[in-house]
């Protein structure tokens, strides 16, 4: 039986938050900031799974459900975004693309 | 401590750390193969607060099509460490990123580490049993390992949800369609 108490798995989960929150900030890989993003969602799965676990209710189980679908979905898209980008600006960096300002 | 403890503890520590070398790894690949060990530990994490089904949905959606998607983009567009150079960032830009992390975590856990105390004080152990297979009222879904009662839920509480998910996963198709289609070459002029 488990001893570690919630909080325990409630700082992992933000502390996995706050490193995709630091690699979204330093990195200025296109892709890398995609794969941080997808670990601010993990973290976030985590603390809702121990929210259900604790409160004994499945609605959190079912919310992160539908976490991964929308992931899923916003990672297609992302990346058939950056796919397009890079065949005209041929760069994934982040500091290239400001279309704006150069 | 027991074998469970234990075992939250190596997976705690390596989702943390692959996630911190997923954000410090130089090459995109490398970096990818550290998000999947980080999303496989965070799946044995869910083992752990016994949602076997979303365990198995996160290494097969995740690790298993995600990643792939990923590191097939990455592949793609032959993005390593020489052919894109990547610069480090300036130091001020990292400082200013590593305090406002710090400062998230920590308000994070100023407001949500109290949320965790919402067992009642009289149990000995936070973690309720999971066979315990009582509800209180009608329109709560109780706790359950099963992948039924997952079923039952999304069939009748989050109907909706699901339906709009599954339009969203559609329109997300068709926009990744047309995004990735060749675009006409009378006016590709850019």
């Amino acid at each position: 039986m488990l001893t570690v108490t919630p909080q325990h798995f409630l700082l992992l989960s933000f502390l996995l938050i706050g490193i995709g929150f630091l690699g979204l900030l330093v990195r200025r890989n296109v892709l890398l900031m995609l794969m941080s993003l997808e670990l601010m969602l993990n973290g976030i799965n985590v603390a809702l799974l121990t929210f259900s676990r604790v409160g004994y209710n499945l609605d959190g189980g079912i919310l992160v459900f539908f976490i991964m679908t929308v992931a899923a979905a916003e990672v297609a898209v992302g990346l058939a975004l950056l796919v397009a980008l890079y065949k005209k600006r041929k760069t994934v960096l982040s500091d290239d693309m400001g279309l704006l300002r150069n | 401590m027991s074998a469970v403890d234990f075992l939250f503890w190596v997976f705690a520590v390596l989702s943390v750390g692959g996630g911190l070398s997923m954000v410090f790894s130089k090459h995109p690949v490398s970096a990818a193969m550290f998000m999947i060990v980080s999303l496989v530990a965070i799946a044995a994490l869910f083992v752990l607060l016994d949602a076997f089904f979303l365990a198995v949905l996160q290494v097969l959606v995740y690790a298993g099509a995600v990643m792939v998607l990923f590191l097939f983009i990455i592949m793609l567009l032959d993005v390593g460490p020489n052919a894109a150079k990547q610069k480090i960032v300036h130091w001020k830009v990292g400082i200013l990123g590593l305090l406002s992390s710090i400062s998230l975590v920590f308000v994070l856990f100023l407001l949500g580490g109290e949320a965790g105390y919402i067992w009642s004080p009289d149990s000995e152990s936070p973690w309720p049993d999971p066979k315990l297979g009582v509800s209180s009222a009608e329109d709560i879904l109780p706790f359950s390992t099963n992948v039924s009662s997952f079923g039952y839920g999304l069939m009748t509480k989050y109907m909706l949800p699901v339906q709009i998910s599954g339009f969203m996963l559609l329109a997300a198709m068709i926009g990744v369609i047309i995004l990735s289609k060749k675009s006409d070459p009378r006016e590709n002029d850019s």
